[in-house]
């Protein structure tokens, strides 16, 4: 902080409660929506948002909503995404959420409520030991004790959830100290005692990959949410360098958007559903260029098969990263955006060029692999293909403004895979974690940012019923969300594991007694839409998007379709599954069937 | 097999601010991710700057060592890691006390041996000693050993506590 803004802050102090402390510190970092749910151990915090109109709440319908709301928001803003909940059952329900938060990198602050500290450890009413269970789940957590300290917490909080590596922080707070009275000091901007991580990278060690990239004859470029994670402007400078290279460009779940999707240079996603091209690419690549991806399992596959032959620079934030999974020969630790910026500085001063030749034998190879369309369904006139309705909301949407999150199982693998992001922060959904129920809160906290963007669900029968309540929430804030539900009547992604690995046996996987989705839109107070066939599809997806309410679309689809390509877990990128007509080798399957 | 691939033995010495649940982190984090402690010794060591020193000792191989650093250096009130075993040379101590019941010609050997360890008789009776001890793990334990047929019958080790050799403090560039 600048001695004028320490002077600043120091005249700005105040005497007020805790509660005003907390609205007060939200204003001063820029709050102006928060997602939350009251009760008893939050009440002083909710009778000062009461008293105050520049943060607006937002009152979902399950604490767990809030969280993905507020994931929601953080990823199609860059923004730190703000909860309050309160104690006991109100906490644990969040811890889903903060948990989906964690694994994928996203800023939250979320404010519990706390019994008074007189009562903390007596099992009192509501009591649960909130920072020891949110502590796996959290980036840090704090139990604020005194309120004297209240002031600094709220703002490193903030502070600890956007700097470095992203994460959810949790400030969980006594009633007693929001109701005691001590003296408040913005302290926005303040550096952290000890937390200081580092985004700047070493000079040498961006020379060195660009030695290995310079030198490459088969290289890929592989980008994950880290780049997402840099702000918008590191995605442009990706662009500009898989364009300055020529090289081939893919990118992980989380980092769909950070190059465009319409690219010739873009192989499409990688991973366990990802590409022919993109993983045969990682397979056979001499050079990887990892930048802000995490060698997932989801990635890599069986790790003693992944890529074995290349040389692996790996660009990441966070030094806990790097050796992980794989051994990588360069490890760069730096900002992405930063990153990317002086490897295209330094290309250029130093004149460095491709070695073009190889590079363009390489793309035949690509192109060949490309050729296989690994993507290709059939499509029948009878029945839709979920791949078809994703491609005609895809059509539809072009050329607005369109967000998409998703749910967890098929639909969200071929969301991924059909839906084209040419910019960032327009798709949320759960990678890490994988949480079942993400969707629907998350695409209310994206339309809460972006009030006239058309921001979708693409949900599955069975996780929308795990959040459904939140279309409550949609109808009282007039969010004109649209839920499209690709209806197999099947946990679908689990049958097709039961069918490819465990004999057919569809035990508990089965989507009965499912609600009319219609009805339930409508007993909300929703637009409720059905598609049964190919045919109705154009003409509901055109209503859907003309209607400005919240919407739930119910898609019949294929019930027996599956999600290809598909590289079983435990197998090699080389042992794809690309069709129905692949069978798992049973060695690896047997060797997999222990992994999830 | 490539030296990466065999476990060895690390004293990690952290630096973290004195504050509640920090060692809840440390060792959260390391039963979170699977990693082994073989001790852990915590206490302040600056009052006024809220400083404690924790030693933790850990088997591992290389990567798996790299990562226990990388993790605890991503915990938000830790200001320094320390890898004692790789990072130059360093002196270890562990205090251990001792009880041994026994009697007669017994009484005289374990007197013995404690002298030989330079161990000293913090409490005796006419049937028992407790013995303070210093020194290495290895000199503990062998220790114990000897104890063992004469009558030992309680033991409670400090843990290693550890520290660099030469003028350089701990997060100090050297
Ligand atoms: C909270 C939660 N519970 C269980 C799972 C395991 N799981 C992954 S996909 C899936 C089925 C999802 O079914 P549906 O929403 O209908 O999607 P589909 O695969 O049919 O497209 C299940 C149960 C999960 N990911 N999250
Ligand atoms: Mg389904």
């Amino acid at each position: 902080m600048t001695t004028t803004a320490a002077a600043k802050n120091q005249a700005d102090t105040r005497t007020m409660s805790g509660a005003e402390m907390v609205m007060t510190a939200l204003q001063d970092q820029g709050v102006d929506v928060i997602f939350g749910y009251p009760g008893g151990a939050v009440l002083p915090i909710y009778d000062a948002l009461f008293k105050q109109n520049f943060v607006r709440h937002i009152l979902v319908r399950h604490e767990q909503a809030a969280v993905h709301a507020a994931e929601g928001y953080a990823r199609s803003t860059g923004k730190v995404g703000v909860v309050l909940v309160t104690s006991g059952p109100g906490a644990t329900n969040a811890v889903t959420g903060l948990t989906d938060a964690l694994m994928d990198s996203i800023p939250l602050v979320c404010i519990t409520g706390q019994v008074p500290t007189h009562l903390i450890g007596n099992d009192a009413f509501q009591e649960c030991d909130t920072t020891g269970i949110t502590r796996p789940c959290t980036k840090h957590n704090y139990l604020v004790k005194r309120i004297e300290d209240l002031p600094r917490v709220l703002h490193e909080a903030f502070t600890v959830a956007r700097s470095g590596r992203p994460g959810p922080v949790v400030v969980d707070l006594p009633k007693d100290i929001q109701f005691a009275t001590g003296e408040y000091q913005s302290l926005v901007d303040q550096p952290h005692r000890t937390y200081r991580p580092r985004t700047e990278p070493n000079l040498a060690d961006i020379d060195r990959a660009l030695d290995m990239i310079a030198s490459a004859e088969r290289p890929i470029i592989y980008g994950g949410g880290g780049i997402i994670n840099a702000g918008p402007a590191a995605s442009e400078r990706l662009a500009e360098f898989v364009r300055l290279t020529g090289f081939p460009c893919t990118l992980t779940l989380m980092g769909l958007g950070a190059y465009p999707a319409s690219d010739k240079q873009f192989l499409g996603m990688l991973g366990m559903h990802g590409t022919y091209e993109a993983n045969l690419a990682m397979h056979h690549c001499d050079v990887m260029v990892n930048i802000g991806a995490r060698f997932d399992d989801r990635v890599t596959g069986k790790l003693t098969s992944f890529s074995p032959n290349s040389k692996k620079i790996h660009v990441d934030i966070d030094p806990s990263s790097i050796n992980k999974n794989v051994r990588v020969d360069l490890p760069v630790i730096g900002d992405a955006g930063r990153v990317l910026e002086l490897m295209i500085e330094r290309w250029k001063a130093r004149g460095l060029k491709t070695r073009a030749q190889s590079v363009q034998l390489w793309w035949g190879q690509i192109e060949e692999w490309r050729r296989r369309n690994c993507l290709s369904y059939r499509r029948t006139d009878q029945i839709i293909k979920p791949q078809y309705a994703i491609q005609r909301l895809f059509e539809k949407s072009k050329g607005r403004e369109t967000f998409i999150t998703t749910e967890v199982g098929q639909h969200q693998m071929w969301a991924a895979q059909f839906f084209g992001f040419d910019k960032p922060n327009r798709w949320m959904t759960s990678g890490g974690l994988g949480t079942m129920g993400y969707g629907l809160p998350a695409a209310m906290g994206t339309q809460i940012a972006h009030p006239d963007a058309l921001v979708v669900d693409i949900a599955g029968e069975a996780s929308i019923m795990m959040n459904i309540q939140e279309l409550s929430t949609l109808v009282q804030y007039r969010l004109p969300v649209k839920v499209f539900i690709l209806n197999n009547r099947w946990m679908g992604m689990v049958r097709q594991w039961q069918e490819l690995l465990h004999g057919g046996r569809y035990a508990e996987s089965y989507s009965e007694a499912l609600p009319d989705f219609v009805k339930l839109a409508e007993a909300f107070g929703c637009v409720g839409l059905r598609a049964t066939t190919p045919a109705d599809l154009d003409g509901v997806i055109d209503e859907m998007i003309a209607t400005d309410r919240p919407v739930v679309v119910d898609v019949a689809v294929d019930e027996k379709e599956n999600c290809f390509p598909m590289i079983p877990s435990g197998a090699g990128h080389h042992e794809m599954l690309l069709g129905p007509e692949d069978k798992a080798d049973p060695v690896a399957t047997e060797e997999g069937m222990v992994l999830v | 097999m490539p030296t990466s691939h065999i476990a060895r033995r690390h004293i990690i010495a952290v630096i973290v601010d004195n504050e509640p649940g920090i060692l809840a982190r440390v060792v959260g984090l390391f039963a979170g991710r699977g990693y082994n402690i073989e001790s852990l010794t915590v206490a302040e060591v600056s009052h006024a700057r809220h400083l404690s020193r924790i030693t933790v000792v850990t088997t591992g191989t290389e990567m798996v060592v790299d990562q226990i650093k990388a993790q605890l250096g991503r915990l938000v009130p830790v200001h320094t890691v320390a890898d004692l075993t790789t990072e130059g040379t360093h002196v270890e101590r562990e205090l251990g006390l001792i009880k041994v019941r026994c009697t007669g010609e017994k009484r005289v050997e374990a007197l013995r041996i404690a002298d030989i360890f330079r161990a000293r008789a913090l409490d005796a009776t006419q049937e028992s000693f407790v013995f303070e001890v210093t020194g290495g793990c290895e000199k503990l334990d062998a220790f114990c050993t000897l104890m063992e047929p004469l009558g030992l019958i309680e033991v409670c080790r400090t843990g290693v506590v550890a520290i660099a050799r030469g003028p350089v403090a701990i997060g100090e560039a050297s």
